[in-house]
């Protein structure tokens, strides 16, 4: 987070955890802890390092884009444990998509947080939907 | 037919609540249009010319009586009396306010139904063949597998922000009605040494690259249903471009990318959401196939003979279709009164049909995607008192697959799209050719109507396909011949160049003329005929002798 | 040759009630020869970054042609004069209030 961020978790508002933790992106990744994802990389590419990373930021350029959400499925589907994190222009009608496609919190703008204050993410029903009724098996 | 849980309920109020906050939101600031837009179209809320619109699904085509009442009832409280059914098995109401939009979603709730996904970037409310259940040589009722498809697709997380809409269909006939292969999944149930499972074609679509839809498997096992799903939408939502809308479909990325190399991707997203994906809950599943049960059919004896007439016989002629019993019939409701609008019903019309439906047909209506109203089942012994009950009502046009059956997209009369006015065409042929015994006599035959390239009133698959078009600020409209939604897919073939407003309509009355004069015999259709002959009488016919033998 | 510069208005939905609304600079009007007409490039930017300073209240601004008669614009084509009255199967719209 910087000071024109905030991180948005499932409680609210938050400080960042990660905020000491520096993020290179995908292209200056060297094995570290922490990495920045592009839409348009190959998830599994990431596979060798999962048991080091602990921390995957995957962007949203927009928030008619939806590649994020299938990219953080992917992500899990392929077995990352570690933090998931949306960042970019995510709006607060997205925020139930993005935890339950896999991610733990997001990142958006101080300037979208001023128009989407905390109340409007608090009130989000974070409830479960039709997907996990119909494959409780 | 399905009915609705707890769960479905709450999940339905809790849509409209969060709706009516994202209005309150849009209006207080906190949403741009650019933000609410997406969001109110995944709501079915569509901004037209002179007002929004709202798009109601009906998953499947299935209502049910109180269903259509409350239509009814939301058309003359909200709206203006009426509404229009569509091709995607949809109904929309032309002019609400969007500050009534809340209130609209509360009343279709209390009947369970709804407008989500019927528009935006996701994956749409899925169609069936609209005799599903009631026509003979089905393998299984498609509406078990379009209910799992809805379910599995309400409110995804994944697949709520596609590259664009996304469209699935279902049938379980070899014969398609479905439109199956202009669709972005098709999906046929079939069966395999006794086991249920799925032919599937995907990129299928019209618009303004039509094509026809591949097929990728040609028997799923019905297990495997949902992860093969997951992996086709995977691979769409992360590689589909998003550079341009009108290469965004899934149709271009299959053409792009090439079946093969597309279906080994897919293939290889499958193994993995096959061994992740927990299998599907028996609980619901089970639920889905014993509401689709069919009715307690009436048995009685019946003289086919009572209350017979010319009318009516003629009406039974044109307007049903077999039953899987011998002694019903489905019955389809022309919602295309000669020089009407196509698909248009009045509120009175709708508490009609639901009248009629409950007295007698199983309290079962369908909607289909040539945008008629089907009663699925009828026993034989009802159909005078149906006949009387439409005729009353102004429903009995015994037109159903003639000429003036025709498909015609809303156009400039209401689209913000649009490049041309449908409507009025489609009005001003019906009235060209007004007379049925004409119309019997020229047969089956498809007019499809639409108001611009995005081919809503699939032109494209129209045995006459009409595109409206602006030429230099004149409405233009160009012809297709030859196309076929069916099992036997085809595209349209053009004419040559456009027709003005005022010499449209003449131009269908040469081509009719040109099929008569041709034809071998009564029994040889103009798409057998056009099959036979080509293009060449019927462009001697629109531009003369001289234009055919240069082109 | 270049084509000469036809004179435009700014119009709009409005954002609850959906109906076609057209800017008069300042405020908004239901009838096209209300409209604030721009007779030059300059005129028709300045008029649209006006009118699309009131997104509470409106949807899709956009400029359209228009063609002054007796000193009022008019729309020139058939879609602005569609938008003008409502569609043509039925009696509603602005045609009907
Ligand atoms: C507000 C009115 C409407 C708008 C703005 C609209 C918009 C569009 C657009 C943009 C496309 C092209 C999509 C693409 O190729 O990527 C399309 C296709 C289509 N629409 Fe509409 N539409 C409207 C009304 C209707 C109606 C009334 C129907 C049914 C009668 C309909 C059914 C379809 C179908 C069947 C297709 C083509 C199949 C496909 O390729 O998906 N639409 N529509
Ligand atoms: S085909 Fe064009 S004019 Fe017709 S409804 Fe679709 S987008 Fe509108």
């Amino acid at each position: 987070m910087t000071d024109q961020t905030q991180i948005i978790t499932p409680e609210g508002f938050a400080e960042d955890r990660f905020a000491e933790t520096p993020v290179p992106t995908l292209e200056d990744y060297r094995g570290g802890v922490a990495v920045f994802l592009p839409v348009n990389a190959d998830p599994a590419s990431l596979a060798p390092h999962f048991s080091v990373l602990s921390l995957i930021v995957v962007p949203f350029a927009s928030s008619a884009d939806g590649r994020g959400f299938s990219l953080a499925a992917a992500l899990r589907a392929q077995g990352y444990k570690g933090h998931l994190r949306a960042r970019g222009h995510i709006l607060v009608d997205q925020f139930r998509a993005a935890l339950r496609s896999g991610f733990n919190d997001v990142e958006i703008t101080t300037t979208q947080a001023a128009r989407n204050p905390e109340a409007q993410w608090r009130a989000v029903p974070l409830g479960t939907g039709y997907q996990s009724r119909l494959f409780a098996a | 037919m399905y009915t609705y849980t707890d769960f479905d309920r709450d999940f339905l109020r809790a849509r409209v609540a969060e709706f009516r906050d994202q209005v309150a939101r849009r209006v207080d600031g906190s949403l741009t249009e650019d933000e609410f837009k997406p969001l109110r179209l995944m709501n079915g809320v569509y901004l037209q010319l002179h007002a929004y619109m709202l798009r109601v699904a009906i998953p499947y085509g299935t209502l049910r009586s109180a269903q259509m009442r409350k239509l009814a009832e939301i058309a003359d409280r909200w709206d203006k009396g009426y509404g229009h059914f569509t091709t995607r098995q949809n109904i929309q109401f032309n002019w609400p306010k969007l500050s009534d939009v809340p209130d609209m979603l509360d009343a279709l709730a209390d009947v369970d139904m709804h407008a989500i996904q019927t528009s935006g970037n996701c994956i749409r409310n899925v169609t069936a063949d609209h005799f599903a259940g009631a026509t003979p040589g089905e393998v299984e009722d498609p509406r078990i597998t379009a209910e799992l498809i809805r379910q599995w697709s309400t409110d995804h997380p994944e697949f709520a922000y596609l590259p664009r809409k996304f469209k699935l269909a279902v049938t379980g006939t070899e014969e398609d009605r479905a439109v199956i292969r202009f669709h972005d999944i098709g999906i046929r149930v079939r069966q395999q040494n006794g086991e249920i499972g799925y032919q599937v074609v995907i990129g299928g679509g019209l618009g303004r690259t039509p094509m026809i839809g591949k097929v990728v498997r040609d028997f799923l096992p019905r297990a495997d249903l949902f992860a093969y799903l997951e992996a086709i939408l995977k691979v769409y939502n992360l590689s589909g471009r998003r550079d341009n809308k009108y290469k965004a479909r899934i149709k271009i990325l299959v053409h792009e990318t090439g079946v093969e190399e597309l279906k080994a991707r897919i293939e290889g997203a499958f193994e993995t959401q096959k061994r992740l994906l927990p299998d599907l809950n028996p609980d619901v599943v089970n639920r889905i196939h014993e509401s689709f049960a069919p009715p307690a059919f009436k048995e009685t004896d019946f003289d086919p003979n009572t209350g017979q007439t010319p009318p009516l016989q003629a009406f039974i002629d044109t307007n049903t279709h077999p039953h899987k019993r011998a002694d019903h019939l489905s019955v389809t409701v022309s919602i295309k009164p000669i020089g009407g609008t196509p698909g248009d019903a009045t509120s009175d019309q709708m508490r009609a049909l639901a009248d009629i439906a409950e007295t007698h047909a199983y309290d079962e209506l369908r909607i289909s995607h040539e945008q008629n109203v089907i009663l699925p089942h009828v026993h034989r012994a009802n159909l005078p008192a149906i006949y009387a009950a439409l005729r009353d009502a102004g429903l009995a046009t015994a037109n159903i697959g003639l000429i003036s059956d025709i498909i015609a997209c809303p156009g400039m009369d209401y689209c913000a799209l649009a490049t041309a006015r449908s409507i009025p065409i489609a009005q001003q042929i019906g009235e060209a050719f007004s007379d049925l015994d004409a119309q019997h006599d020229i047969g089956p035959l498809k007019i499809k109507i639409s108001g611009c390239i995005n081919a809503c009133g699939h032109h494209h698959v129209g045995h006459i396909g009409i595109l409206g078009l602006d030429r230099a600020g004149v409405e233009n409209y160009q012809i297709t011949l030859g196309g076929d939604g069916t099992e036997d897919a085809t595209l349209g073939a053009r004419t040559g160049p456009g027709f003005a407003y005022d010499e449209i309509v003449p131009a269908v009355e040469r081509l009719i003329e040109t099929y008569l004069d041709h034809r071998s015999s009564p029994d040889e259709t103009f798409l057998a005929l056009y099959r036979r002959l080509g293009l060449a009488p019927f462009k001697a016919a629109l531009y003369g002798d001289t234009h055919a033998k240069a082109a | 040759m270049p084509r000469p510069f036809a004179p435009k208005i700014a119009t709009a939905n409005h954002l609850l009630e959906g109906d076609v609304i057209y800017f008069t600079d300042p405020g908004w009007s239901r009838d096209h020869s209300d409209a604030a007409v721009a007779q030059t490039v300059a005129e028709a930017d300045a008029l649209l970054a006006r009118a699309s300073q009131e997104p509470h209240l409106t949807v899709g601004v956009y400029l359209a042609d228009a063609a002054l008669v007796d000193g009022r614009p008019a729309p020139t084509h058939f879609r602005e004069a569609f938008r003008t009255c409502g569609p043509s199967n039925y009696f509603h719209g602005k045609q009907a209030e």
